[in-house]
């Protein structure tokens, strides 16, 4: 399990998150909505290792994530994908999968998880040539999340996966969230899409100015007034 | 036309020297977006070890202690005066980088008392005088573009299919998202210097042969000259560096041969103003095609 206790981050003296605390299960999906600069991203950028904490703790199965480099959280089994996709457009496709694998040496494991990323993704086989820039962004969102799951992560963190896509792509990414949960892996996802989101959770969290306001499951928080006021854009009769 | 080839020889081994140069701006320019201004003193520095290790030490083992602190050289000056300011505006390291260069002149002016040092051993065989096309030379002339190109074929095979290669492409593109597949930037930020300095050592031996002595001065003219022929080769990519060293090594040594040898320098610098003007990205440079 993934957990999260008191957790402040400041950038300078805006402080971007108030003390935060949360819980991702092994197996589960875990979303945490909330508005643009609620500290939504910060919260994944910290437990990745790239922002700095000013307190708190982050574990996973008791190991205390805060302050690691980047590369050991990676090895803890915790990988992000970032905001925005982030393909390497120099790299072809096939490269930007085993960038993904940076960290591992088991030859025979890589190529295995390569086949199983493209029996998630058929259409990331068909271009594993090409070079990631020339993707489309629904490719290279499917890319994204094929790079991150390379490092074999007992945890993905999605920083906004349906961010710019078509909604009949972003529908496809959501089944592919579900699908390698199924497989196995938990899932924290970040989104601005509230409704699919929460769809999709088992457990979400609602933050708002780097606060926790609201959590439950994600069904609770779908039928709840204020959630589906502030973030489904449904008026309160 | 026959009196112009001894020239057009020569400008293709000059243009080598560049290239081993060049390769060493562009790397770094690859990955930081920074200038690195010390590298003609690193190089400078190589003819330098070169001259007191081969007057000291047998060949075989003055080559490889050239290579080696050159390398160490390159690496500490990344490490002491680039990676403290990664995070500072690029301004910052470009005048740091400056800096740099300046403290090594003067530390070499310090070693070695403002003189210019004979190169009194100059490595055997390859300086050696050969007779091509009824004019004589040295051989290294002949060896340079050799040596040149299959230095670059291994460094361009290094970069396209080794792991540490595509460490390096991935960083050069994007620092945060290749950290976050756990790749350690700052060393593959070194090993970027590693290679610029091992090559601008190579390339430090085969031109010092060619010269009576080692001044400290001596690395600024083929640093600032390897620069443009990066710069017009597109600053960023190997093959652009090497091209454009080829191509100013040349066109340098065709317009001696022509009886101009005094505009030779000025017109690699006419040139590199006419390619900023004209184009530049330069002949292979980047081209700015990202997706929002």
């Amino acid at each position: 399990m993934l957990k999260i206790e008191n957790l402040q981050v400041a950038y300078g003296g805006i402080q971007a998150l108030r003390g935060i605390d949360l819980e991702v299960p092994d197996g589960k999906i875990v979303t945490l909505i909330g508005a643009n600069g609620a500290g939504k991203s910060t919260t994944l950028r910290t437990i990745s290792g790239l922002v700095k904490a000013k307190a708190g703790s982050i574990t996973y199965d008791g190991q205390e994530l805060l302050g690691k480099p980047i590369n050991q959280i990676l090895e803890a089994g915790v990988a992000q994908v970032p905001e925005g996709r982030r393909v390497f457009a120099n790299l072809t496709v096939l490269e930007n999968l085993k960038a993904g694998a940076y960290l591992r040496k088991d030859k025979d494991g890589i190529k295995k998880d390569i086949q199983w990323v493209y029996e998630l993704f058929p259409r990331l086989e068909e271009r594993s040539w090409q070079l990631a820039g020339t993707l489309s962004g629904g490719e290279q969102q499917m890319l994204a999340v094929g790079r991150g799951l390379m490092s074999r992560p007992k945890v993905l963190m999605m920083d906004e996966p349906s961010l710019g896509l078509a909604p009949l792509v972003v529908q496809g990414i959501f089944d592919i969230i579900r699908e390698i949960n199924k497989q196995g892996v938990t899932i924290l996802l970040i989104e601005q899409n509230a409704n699919m989101a929460l769809k999709t959770a088992d457990i979400a969290y609602v933050l708002e100015t780097g606060r926790i306001t609201l959590s439950g499951t994600g069904a609770e928080l779908l039928a709840n007034e204020s959630v589906k006021e502030a973030y489904l854009g449904k008026k309160r009769k | 036309m026959q009196g112009l080839l001894p020239y057009l020889i020569n400008g293709v081994s000059v243009g080598g020297q560049y290239a081993l140069i060049a390769i060493g701006y562009t790397l770094v320019y690859g990955i930081l977006r920074l200038i690195n201004f010390a590298h003609g003193d690193v190089f400078m520095v190589a003819g330098l070890i070169m001259v007191y290790s081969s007057a000291t030490m047998p060949i075989y083992l003055s080559i490889p202690l050239v290579l080696v602190l050159t390398v160490i050289l390159g690496f500490t000056i990344e490490r002491a005066a680039y990676k403290p300011l990664r995070t500072a505006p690029r301004m910052s390291v470009m005048i740091s980088a400056i800096g740099v260069s300046y403290l090594i002149q003067n530390l070499a002016f310090y070693f070695t008392g403002g003189l210019p040092q004979p190169v009194t051993n100059p490595i055997p065989w390859i300086s050696d005088n050969v007779t091509l096309f009824g004019e004589s030379t040295k051989r290294v002339t002949l060896v340079t573009p050799f040596l040149t190109v299959a230095l670059v074929f291994a460094l361009v095979y290094l970069i396209n299919n080794t792991k540490i290669g595509m460490g390096m492409r991935a960083v050069s593109k994007d620092f945060e998202t290749a950290q976050l597949m756990g790749i350690r930037i700052n060393s593959v930020i070194s090993m970027t210097f590693v290679i610029g300095s091992f090559l601008a050592a190579v390339g430090a031996m085969l031109y010092f042969t060619n010269y009576p002595s080692v001044a400290i001065t001596s690395g600024g003219m083929p640093g600032l000259k390897a620069f443009v022929a990066a710069v017009f080769g597109g600053i960023g990519s190997i093959p652009g560096a090497v091209v454009g060293a080829f191509l100013i090594g040349i066109s340098e040594e065709l317009i001696k041969g022509l009886g101009y040898s005094t505009f030779s320098d000025a017109f690699t610098f006419a040139l590199l103003i006419v390619v900023l003007c004209v184009k530049p990205t330069g002949l292979f440079g980047e081209k700015v095609t990202d997706k929002v």
